[in-house]
């Protein structure tokens, strides 16, 4: 692939990029009105889209990944990010090195 | 003014945990694409232009193989179709913004950048630009350099798998569902999307499970409504 193709994908799919993160927000900002379900449902974009970024993980992650995410989902119960990061991150670098 | 500067130093503040957390896919993900063939300009370019390090390495991924760019262009932005909901979520947090505001802010509209503002918003504070940008410009520099270290460096991350490093990323993102476990419905959605998402990887295929999943736990939070958001913060200052 030559450079200017390779630099031609790379701006197209920036610009791209760019109306997936704007488009929602032109859309929805016509409606005078925001319904209260719809509302609801707005409520429910982070839970919902940042789930599918974990679940199939999940399941393809093997006993080093489900130890991991629960190890990390306990931790959250009471701490905040970034030791749910560390402590999760810390079981699955360690299993793996140990050969998991 | 000094209000301003607060505030873009609180957001500061709160871009400390992605940055550690989002560190390693930079140093991979320049690693990967000189190792992939492209340059090091390409490789930062794209970091500059697209930043959105799964689409980026999904990118990287089809570079190496004989495809049509239009193909590349595709999965691209199918892997990054999410940020549609994010940005339509994202508006009510920001109507104050101008529209130049508006349309600078959606740039840097990240996954983490997204639940940082959900979050600061159900926490009862007034999601600034100041603070936005406070927030997205660490974020944004940090990724950058990582794809010109990572790029320079690369030989020195063998295997990622070994390192567990392929699989940081799906904890931070369990870290960030769990910091919403307090708004209405949470658990019916995190569930609908999650069984979703999982049924849409095994038929349809990646990337198509994110949106697919997410509209599954999406018309669960609709259909069983319920209240406001707003009053049931969980995480604030927490880091």
């Amino acid at each position: 692939m030559s450079n200017a193709t390779t630099i031609w994908i790379i701006v197209a799919a920036a610009v791209l990029t760019y109306l997936t993160r704007i488009g929602g927000h032109l859309v929805l900002s016509r409606l005078d009105r925001v319904h209260p379900r719809a509302e609801a449902a707005l409520d429910a974009v982070p839970a919902a889209v940042l789930t599918t970024l974990v679940a199939p993980e999940a399941i393809q992650g093997g006993a080093p990944g489900l130890a991991a995410l629960a190890v990390a989902a306990l931790v959250a119960l009471r701490f905040g990010l970034l030791p749910t990061f560390l402590a999760g991150g810390a079981v699955i670098v360690g299993l793996r090195l140990a050969g998991f | 003014m000094a209000g301003r500067t607060a505030d873009m130093l609180g957001g500061a503040r709160r871009s400390i945990p992605v940055i550690v957390a989002v560190a390693p896919f930079g140093l991979l993900y320049g690693a990967l694409a000189v190792h992939g063939g492209l340059t090091i300009f390409q490789t930062v370019l794209m970091s500059v232009t697209i930043f959105a390090g799964a689409s980026q390495l999904v990118g990287i991924e089809l570079f190496g193989q004989t495809i049509a760019p239009w193909v590349i262009v595709l999965s691209i932005f199918a892997v990054n179709f999410r940020h549609v909901l994010y940005s339509a979520a994202l508006g009510r947090r920001i109507a104050s913004y101008s529209s130049l505001q508006k349309a600078i802010a959606f740039f840097f509209l990240t996954d983490p950048q997204y639940a940082e503002a959900e979050q600061a918003a159900e926490g009862g504070r007034a999601v600034s630009f100041a603070w936005y940008m406070g927030l997205a410009m660490p974020i944004y520099a940090f990724w950058i350099a990582e794809a010109a270290i990572g790029a320079l460096f690369g030989g020195l991350i063998r295997d990622p798998h070994a390192l567990g490093i392929d699989f940081l990323l799906p904890i931070y993102f369990l870290g960030l569902v769990m910091s919403f476990r307090k708004r209405p419905n949470w658990l019916p959605v995190v569930a609908a999307s999650a069984a979703g998402s999982i049924l849409a990887f095994r038929l349809v295929g990646s990337p198509w499970h994110v949106s697919i999943g997410a509209l599954a736990g999406i018309a669960v939070g609709c259909l069983m409504g319920g209240g406001s958001a707003a009053a049931l913060a969980v995480e604030g200052e927490r880091v």
